[in-house]
């Protein structure tokens, strides 16, 4: 770090070049090594789903005769499971951003009496364990009939994409210049219409952010799906893989195959929302 | 224009009584203007602080009903005999304290609260030791930084069951990838039973849970390092500062505030990991890896006592809550730096 610093100082720039760069390149390379490392487990997962099943005890270490026969069980098994996932993940972004936007507004632009203490409770919510919720859950839902259902998961998912969705959406808007939605409630806009026409427009990167991150959540739940569903009536993909993993194992090919789909929305985030992740976390957790 | 579409809202918008008065204000002939202006004025604050409270109400109804009855509902539960049969009868009798006595003074308590105390502490020290060190290396200036490191992410944003599948297969005894590797390099001769044993699956499990803290560390303690000055550390070479010395004196100082929050953060979240244990041993074999969230699971929904489970699951409550009060004590800091 320093000697990058010092070094243009001591020598003219074009000599130092061609070394700085041979010595970076070497860094590159341990960068691979480490991250080599790190997503072995996901290698493994992508090479044990291409594997043919069945007869062979030992997963060879590299696909070279790829076989799809793993996805074709995977499909065949897991799709209900996989929309099912796909449909509660999906409501539960349209019901987190549905109340966390709003919610964010409130906090960051009306400094409203008592936003101090709805901040500290979300701060708290997230100290309180699934379990507890779900113990407490399960029996609610038992007596209102929201057990083995679409609805009832959608709700219980949204308890980690709400909170969280506030927090982001609230830290982007707090620097949104108030002057804009002033201009509109000059101009007439009502509350609504102003939230509505200029703040969301404003927020969509920030709505973006939460609107996936939410949806990661839903999709990741697996303790309110094993906790709130007793039946196959209703089953996310996540319990369709702890009941594959439940049982004893013979066809690794069909389980990673499985964790293959059910890992395609991390993969998009990561690839399509590159610039919005590093703002998720460090916003979810610091602020 | 203006004026008279807010006077109309008013009108609209207030309550029974407060249109009823707003009318008879404008019933009033229009003698003194200031005289009318501040009721006016006054029902219109209130009509402004109503919309704004609107915008909140959803939020707060629902946090109110996913984590605050939770909450109560556990408190209540734990002083009660809840079990199967309360959803048939109804009936719930008051217990006292003796769901709580029954719990802690079960023998699996005392290995589940051991279990959670090495689970805690070895996957914080693992993941944060890794991840700071990946941070420091990340600092450097080289080509694809930020691609290998956003690529570095992906273990954290995998659902934690499709990890826990993934670890079972690598860890197991007879084919895992693990084992296969260590016996081609000749450092075993038969399979490790990674997951089996009941000396080596907390480990195993621990080294898991690190494998996907690692990302979280790196992240924030990466964006924490990108907060310190260049100049200090310029400063501090003058001075002869480098390497390991300035990391000494002016990296870790700078970045205690980033550091308080990434470890409290992550005993929080560790404490109440439930979905990679449960995947990778269900907490077996014979409670090695047992711990209190997966205790509460078990008494709760597969020994359907939920009162016991309730009054377990309140203990992690209080351990979680010790934890809390120095997270925000850490990120008042934090802030007020």
């Amino acid at each position: 770090m320093t000697t990058v610093l010092k070094a243009p100082t001591l020598r003219p720039r074009r000599a130092k070049a061609p070394a700085g760069n041979r010595k970076n390149w070497g860094y590159t390379a341990l960068a691979i090594f480490f991250l080599a490392i790190m997503l072995f487990p996901v290698y493994w997962m992508i090479n044990a789903s291409l594997q043919p099943n069945g007869t062979t005890l030992e997963t060879s270490w590299l696909p070279l005769k790829p076989d799809f026969t793993g996805y074709a069980t995977a499909i065949s098994e897991q799709a209900g499971n996989l929309g099912t996932s796909l449909i509660i993940s999906l409501g539960s972004v349209a019901l987190s951003l549905a109340i966390a936007a709003p919610a964010a507004y409130a906090l960051a632009y009306f400094k409203v009496r008592g936003a101090g203490v709805v901040l500290f409770a979300i701060l708290i919510s997230q100290m309180i364990p699934g379990i507890v919720v779900a113990n407490a859950l399960y029996t609610a839902y038992n007596d209102l009939g929201l057990l083995n259902s679409i609805p009832g998961l959608i709700l219980a998912d949204s308890a980690h994409g709400i909170p969280f969705a506030i927090l982001i959406i609230r830290a982007f808007m707090n620097g949104m210049p108030s002057s804009v939605i002033e201009a509109a409630r000059v101009d007439g806009a009502g509350h609504v219409r102003a939230f509505w026409s200029i703040v969301i427009p404003l927020s969509r990167n920030s709505l973006i952010t939460a609107g996936l991150f939410t949806f990661l959540f839903a999709w990741s739940d697996f303790l309110f799906a094993l906790t709130l569903t007793t039946t196959e009536a209703v089953r996310p993909v996540t319990l369709g893989i702890f009941q594959y993993i439940g049982a004893y194992v013979n066809d690794w090919s069909s389980v990673m195959a499985t964790a293959v789909l059910a890992s395609i929305p991390a993969i998009v985030l990561l690839v399509a929302a590159q610039k919005y992740i590093a703002a998720g976390t460090t916003g979810g957790a610091v602020k | 224009m203006s004026l008279t579409t807010d006077l109309s809202q008013t009108a609209a918008g207030s309550t029974g009584k407060a249109a009823g008065k707003a009318t008879r204000k404008h019933g009033r002939p229009a003698g003194s203007p200031t005289e009318a202006q501040t009721p006016r004025r006054r029902t219109r604050q209130r009509r402004e602080r109503i919309f704004q409270w609107l915008f909140l109400v959803p939020a707060v109804v629902y946090m109110a009903l996913f984590f605050g009855y939770p909450v109560v509902k556990n408190v209540v539960m734990s002083f009660q005999d809840y079990t199967t049969a309360t959803f048939f009868t109804g009936e719930a009798p008051w217990v006292g304290l003796a769901n709580y006595v029954t719990v802690l003074s079960s023998s699996l308590f005392s290995t589940s609260l051991l279990n959670t105390a090495l689970f805690t502490v070895g996957s914080i020290l693992g993941q944060f030791v890794i991840g700071l060190a990946l941070a420091i290396f990340f600092q450097r200036k080289f080509p694809l930084n930020g691609i290998l490191r956003s690529l570095l992410l992906l273990p954290w944003l995998l659902p934690l069951i499709v990890s826990s599948a993934v670890w079972r297969w690598i860890l197991d005894k007879d084919s895992g990838a693990l084992n296969r590797f260590l016996g081609d390099l000749g450092v075993i001769n038969t399979g490790v039973p990674w997951l089996t044993s009941t000396s080596l699956a907390l480990i195993a499990v621990v080294g898991v849970n690190i494998w996907i803290g690692i990302p979280f560390n790196l992240t924030i303690l990466y964006g924490g390092l990108q907060e310190i000055p260049d100049e200090l550390y310029e400063a501090g070479s003058l001075d002869g500062a480098t390497g390991w010395k300035a990391f000494r004196h002016i990296t870790w100082p700078m970045l205690r505030p980033v550091v308080s929050v990434v470890l409290v953060l992550g005993v929080v979240y560790t404490l109440k990991v439930l979905d990679i244990i449960l995947g990778l041993t269900n907490g077996g074999p014979a409670n090695s890896t047992q711990t209190i969230a997966t205790q509460s699971y078990d008494l709760s929904f597969h020994e359907f006592k939920f009162g016991e489970g309730a009054a377990l699951g309140n203990v992690l409550v209080i351990i979680s809550l010790v934890f809390a009060v120095l997270y925000l004590r850490a990120s008042r800091r934090a802030v007020d730096e």
